[in-house]
């Protein structure tokens, strides 16, 4: 146990998720259904730039970092790729009584797992979270596990400027519209890390080793101490799915400009006529505003 | 409202299948749409939002109210006055000093409150990052149903029909909220168009006080630094926009995007595998994950035209796409195409706008 090694060591934790690798997806073209069969999964792109910050924190504080994830029993996979970049502990909540959550009914079962996380490990100084994920794109859980568990919330957080765990304080600079506010804040909170802020580390040979061996922790609801069922899955969740269907392709296709014997110059020249053609106020518009 | 009550699980079974709408929420009505204050400005999401919101108010045959949170004065007053003109039949005003700069706690608060004390059937809000940040919050307090970036509201059955894309962009979904309320709703900026402003007197404004202190917020804002003008993309808001795809073939070949969007006035994107490579910024990505534009006009070169992509796009006056297959999905939704290399072409296509924009060519169109 890392615990208690220092003064200010830290215990975060870090919510993260598996998801279908978004590149490789592809529709039937005939039934309009997802064509999962194959499509290899990755943890979700937005939760590593979290899981890189969780590290960076417990190295310089010392302490422990636990990763948790819902999903189905495959998603111990995703955990067990978060072990070899060195997390110290995973934690898979799995159920069949999950399926069908929404964002509501999934930060209340993550929220729940937390509490216990707490109970078993140590409360947690910091839960992490990515700013989206690539599969649902709602950024909804996070604020929702906060709400759920009463923490201070910052999304979108470019930067952790300063952390005093002794004073319990936090300041961050978190994206806004049109700018970066600067807010100082209380431990214990939830952050959401904005893309692009980190790198993930690559994992020590000592960490894939480990990883390999890690037993990882999986609570079923109950294990989780999650006895309310009416909250999980489908009836914990107040949005319904009726209808899933491809766009309509437009009716016409575009009008395609003739290449036949034309060089690139000519087809400039009648590219930017069919343009002027079908806006004739862009023309007298770029000419006043264009063109420096 | 108490929240026992609302923990109350609907009458029987998967909350899917719609029964009689709870006694308790039998009287909430009307359309909420959130005026987004910032640092003094409304963020154009709002009026778009109103535009909405007029509409499915007007087929429930409800009002349609803006709520402003905000700090005493001129600012306030003017976001009051613009949510009329855009087609407010009311609106909703908490009005403290602690809400000058946005933070979680005493907007989730004065939302929640508002809520609870005047009973919205609807409401909507942007999905920036306060609106998002804000919603969740809100919707986790009331434990009620919350669709993000919907591109397409409509009322069916009398209840919200929030449609969204979903598996990464690939489909569409249709949600719904059928036993809580308020059903919630989030939108990105540009998805829905800008309605009409007209000048209108400022209605109806019901007050509501905020109950919180200063001493209560734990959280507190030291600063806030502006971007910089220069490296500001405004691309969901530009009139022209070109982007870039893979078929550029290498980072150093975006130059030539660039070159053409200075040449027109244009503002440059690019689509989302070039984000994942790393060739360009995340904030220039263009499409439904990224930046959601409606330009006049729109060029996309080298771009096949993932549903993603499109969704994000639609919306532009007129759309040119130039790719080297002739299949490419991007010619099902563009107006105008061109089946050339993109890396070719654009350096003729920049210097043939340049003859034709400079003063010298107009001149002799006028002699």
């Amino acid at each position: 146990m890392r615990i208690g090694a220092k003064k200010d060591a830290m215990h975060i934790v870090i919510c993260i998720k598996q998801v279908p690798d978004s590149a490789q997806i592809r529709v039937h073209p005939v039934t309009n259904t997802i064509m999962r069969q194959g499509v290899p999964t990755i943890i979700n792109p937005y939760d590593l730039f979290a899981l890189e910050e969780a590290l960076r924190l417990r190295d310089a504080h010392g302490g422990e970092v636990t990763v948790l994830t819902m999903g189905p029993p495959m998603a111990e996979d995703a955990l067990r790729k978060a072990l070899t970049y060195g997390a110290d502990r995973a934690v898979l909540l799995t159920d069949r009584c999950f399926a069908g959550s929404d964002t509501l009914a999934t930060s209340f079962a993550l929220s729940r797992a937390i509490v216990r996380i707490g109970e078993t490990f140590g409360a947690p100084d910091i839960v992490f979270a990515g700013k989206q994920t690539i599969d649902g794109d709602t950024a909804q859980v996070g604020p929702g596990i906060a709400k759920r568990l009463g923490l201070l919330q910052f999304t979108y957080v470019a930067k952790i400027d300063s952390i005093d765990v002794d004073a319990r304080e936090i300041t961050v600079k978190r994206r806004s519209e049109g700018g970066t506010q600067m807010l100082k804040s209380r431990l214990p909170c939830l952050v959401t890390m904005l893309e692009g802020t980190n790198e993930i580390r690559r994992g020590s040979l000592d960490d894939a080793m480990r990883a390999a061996r890690s037993q990882i922790v999986k609570w079923s609801a109950a294990e989780a101490g999650i006895d309310d069922l009416n909250k999980c899955g489908l009836r914990g969740s107040p949005t319904v799915v009726k209808r899933v269907f491809a766009p309509t392709t437009r009716a016409e296709k575009a009008t395609q400009i003739d290449m036949t014997d034309k060089t690139q110059h000519h087809l400039a020249d009648e590219l930017i006529a069919a343009i002027f053609t079908r806006q004739p106020a862009l023309e007298h518009e770029l000419a006043f505003d264009g063109g420096q | 409202m108490s929240n026992a009550n609302r923990e109350a699980p609907p009458s029987a079974g998967r909350a899917g299948i719609k029964r009689e709408l709870p006694e308790h929420f039998r009287d909430y009505r009307h359309v909420w749409v959130f005026i987004e204050l910032e640092r003094g400005e409304v963020h154009p999401v709002s009026f778009e939002l109103l535009g909405e919101g007029r509409k499915l108010a007007d087929k429930l045959g409800i009002q349609l109210a803006g709520i402003v949170l905000g700090p005493p004065g001129e600012a306030t007053q003017h976001a009051i006055a613009e949510a009329f003109a855009y087609g407010a039949d009311l609106v909703y005003l908490v009005e403290a000093p602690l809400l000058a700069d946005y933070r979680n706690e005493p907007f989730t608060k004065a939302m929640t409150d508002l809520v609870n004390t005047h009973k919205p059937e609807i409401l909507l809000l942007g999905a920036t990052t306060l609106g998002r940040d804000l919603a969740g919050s809100v919707a986790t307090t009331l434990l009620t149903g919350l669709t993000a970036d919907c591109t397409e509201l409509d009322v069916v059955d009398g209840s919200l029909a929030a449609t969204r894309p979903t598996f990464g962009g690939s489909l569409l979904c249709t949600i719904y909220t059928l036993n809580y309320r308020p059903q919630m709703a989030t939108v990105r900026p540009r998805v829905m168009a800008m309605p009409p402003r007209t000048d209108k007197p400022v209605g109806r404004v019901i007050r509501h006080k905020l109950s919180m202190t200063e001493e209560e917020i734990i959280t507190k804002v030291l600063g806030f630094n502006l971007d910089r003008q220069s490296a500001k993309a405004n691309l969901a808001y530009a009139d022209i926009v070109v982007a870039g795809g893979l078929g550029l073939g290498s980072a150093e070949n975006l130059q030539l995007v660039k070159n053409l969007a200075r040449a027109i006035g244009a503002e440059y994107g690019c689509s989302r595998p070039l984000v994942q490579k790393g060739w360009m910024p995340a904030d220039r990505q263009v499409g439904q994950t990224g930046k959601t534009i409606r330009p006049k006009l729109y060029i996309a070169a080298g771009i096949s035209g993932a549903i993603q992509h499109r969704v994000g796009v639609e919306g532009a006056d007129l759309i040119v796409a130039i790719n080297t297959d002739p299949n490419a999905p991007i010619f099902d939704f563009a107006h105008l195409g061109v089946v050339t290399d993109a890396i070719r072409f654009l350096p003729a296509l920049t210097e043939a706008f340049t003859r034709r924009l400079s003063p010298h060519s107009h001149d002799k169109l006028a002699s």
